[in-house]
């Protein structure tokens, strides 16, 4: 029984969102936010992989989305739709369909790849100094694609929303939410594989002592290059839907902001915890739309009271205040998280009896 | 053929000479000591043969291929373990866990049997969780293995950092001060434990020791070293009555 509910909870989840999108009872301002929760699921626990369970501080997780972004947009958009930079499909565009899952692996594997970026300074680099290294690979990569004319550089590239319509054009279903769905679930129980293999378990005796890993035979190297590419693989899938959701993307938005997002969510759910890592990665989603209400609100509340000038309005660039102001706040008063480095079923001994997740 | 042969082995860092120019064979069996004052170069010596620094000059040989040069990893895998002075356990993982770790060398599946579970991931997640269970059990710490260490008291640290190290199953095991920090109880049992390791798992041991009690009880064999050059070499019996040994610890009383 409780080997077979998570995988019952997931598909019942699964058929029931598809079943509110087609029948229109979810409208797609809700669609959207299950959309980026299920990204920023992708994205935190991709992260937690590197910053929590290995103890390095990556902090350009955008670059591997970026990456992956790029090379399944443009794969997609070559392969399934009429393109003024390509010109016409090359295959016909009903095989879109079929083809989606395998697009998005190939800006999977082209962002773990250059996931090797940052994994071949990380062996002799640690710290501090692997941080500054980690936000030198996201300009690079966010400055390499602007140069690239040939993919619309800093004006970005489009198109990736005919593909969707020529994927629902062949069978009529929600193609991206269920693609999302069945990503972020893979990405879980992968690293959730992983990390409680005794061979994922080398990548926490580096975090804990990296000397004592490598004279008990974890070839940490080699640990690293595999947490490196894993972690930056699953961003670059996180980056493919992403694009795919939104239609359109930008050099600008990969940038240095999209990072410290991935690392709020982390460090908000907790390093070394997956269910934290979720967990985050909803509240998260759920309070950038409520800042989308509430700052508006602000705006009022404060002209009502006479606390702004009339000329001037409360924006919803605030939210960029806002957000580092929650990390700020969280390493003041919370630096574990809201998990720690413990999982659901630690804190919650029974539940164990409903579920097992490997 | 000696089981770990050193030959004119010299560290320098930068213009400080760490080790020079220092030989010594251990043949299979043996349980040596190499002592010395403070910064005379020992710990640096269990660097180069575990592998952490490349030496300047000089060759290690081990069973016979020559080991300078190799990643500690690989080192660990031909089978010399080592422990620190300072307890190095990963502390938020339990004893069992520190000891499971440690068999990287010798998984038996790749990181793809991991993420889909096959077959050969759970036969070798079980065969690594027996063997570990049965090195703890063999030092008497199985009712300790779901605990974290820092929860333990020193002395069991001790006896974990231990435990781990023979858990690779090797056949040359380095000691960096075993007995640093133990009350004197604790220095007996550890004495104990020592001698029955080497006599169950017959293996060669390399020890570093200030206690005078420890490496005269245990070794059959004696290295001074002093400002990385070797100044005696014999018994414990002959060592303690060697005046430039004595000269090394006390000082000179010319001044």
């Amino acid at each position: 029984m409780q080997k077979y509910s998570v995988p019952l909870l997931v598909t019942i989840l699964l058929i029931v969102l598809v079943a509110l999108s087609q029948s229109g009872a979810m409208d797609l301002y809700v669609q959207s936010i299950i959309l980026f929760m299920g990204i920023n699921i992708i994205l935190s626990s991709s992260l937690n992989l590197v910053n929590g369970y290995m103890g390095e501080f990556a902090c350009g997780h955008a670059a591997f989305m970026a990456v992956g972004a790029y090379v399944s947009s443009t794969l997609n958009v070559w392969l399934f739709a009429q393109d003024k930079f390509f010109g016409p499909p090359l295959l016909p565009p009903e095989l879109a369909l079929y083809f989606f899952p395998f697009v998005l692996l190939a800006g999977g594997i082209a962002a773990a790849f250059a996931g090797i970026l940052i994994a071949i300074p990380s062996f002799k680099t640690r710290g501090d100094y692997l941080a500054i290294i980690t936000i030198a690979a996201n300009y690079i990569v966010t400055s390499t694609i602007i140069n690239m004319d040939s993919i619309g550089g800093a004006r970005g590239f489009m198109g990736m929303k005919k593909v969707l319509f020529s994927m629902s054009d062949t069978i009529d279903l929600p193609w991206i939410l269920i693609w999302v769905v069945i990503s972020t679930v893979m990405t879980i129980w992968l690293i959730r594989r992983f990390v409680s293999s005794t061979y994922g378990k080398g990548i926490s005796a580096i975090s804990q002592d990296e000397v004592a890993a490598e004279i008990m035979s974890v070839n940490t190297n080699k640990m690293k290059l595999i947490a490196f590419m894993l972690s930056s693989g699953l961003a670059g899938i996180a980056g493919g839907l992403y694009a795919h959701i939104l239609g359109y993307i930008n050099p600008g938005s990969f940038g240095i902001l999209k990072s410290t997002e991935c690392l709020v969510m982390v460090y908000l759910g907790g390093m070394g915890s997956l269910s934290g890592s979720v967990i985050s990665a909803i509240l998260f989603t759920l309070l950038l739309e409520m800042l989308r209400f509430v700052i508006p609100w602000i705006d009022t509340i404060m002209h009502w009271s006479y606390l702004l000038p009339d000329s001037y309005h409360l924006s919803q660039v605030w939210k960029w205040v806002l957000i580092p102001l929650i990390l700020i706040l969280l390493m003041q008063f919370r630096p574990e998280g809201i998990m720690g480095n413990r999982e659901l079923s630690d804190i919650f001994p029974r539940l164990k009896k409903y579920y097992s997740f490997k | 053929m000696a089981l770990l042969e050193i030959k004119e082995l010299t560290q320098l860092f930068g213009g400080l000479c760490a080790v020079s120019d220092f030989s010594v064979a251990l043949e299979s069996g043996e349980l040596v000591g190499l002592i010395g004052p403070n910064g005379a170069g020992k710990t640096t010596m269990f660097n180069l043969v575990s592998g952490f620094y490349k030496p300047t000059q000089g060759s290690i040989t081990f069973k016979g291929h020559p080991i300078t040069g190799l990643k500690p990893h690989e080192i660990t895998a031909l089978g010399v373990a080592r422990t620190f002075q300072n307890i190095r356990l990963w502390n938020d993982m339990t004893v069992l866990e520190n000891i499971c770790v440690s068999q990287h060398y010798n998984m038996g599946y790749s990181i793809v049997d991991a993420l889909l579970r096959t077959k050969r991931y759970l036969k070798n997640e079980k065969r690594i969780y027996t063997e570990a269970m049965e090195i703890l059990e063999a030092l008497d710490l199985a009712r300790y293995a779901h605990e974290v260490p820092p929860n333990l008291p020193y002395g069991l640290q001790r006896k974990v950092e231990i435990a781990r190290a023979l858990s690779i199953k090797p056949s040359l095991l380095l000691l960096d001060e075993p007995a640093a920090g133990l009350n004197s109880a604790d220095v007996q049992d550890l004495i104990k434990l020592i001698q029955r390791i080497h006599k169950e798992f017959d293996i060669t041991i390399w020890m570093i020791e200030h206690q005078m009690t420890v490496v005269m009880t245990l070794c059959s064999r004696l290295k001074v070293i002093d400002f990385g050059s070797t100044i005696a070499d014999g018994t414990p019996d002959e060592i303690q009555n060697n005046p430039d040994v004595i000269k090394a610890y006390l000082g000179d009383d010319t001044i």
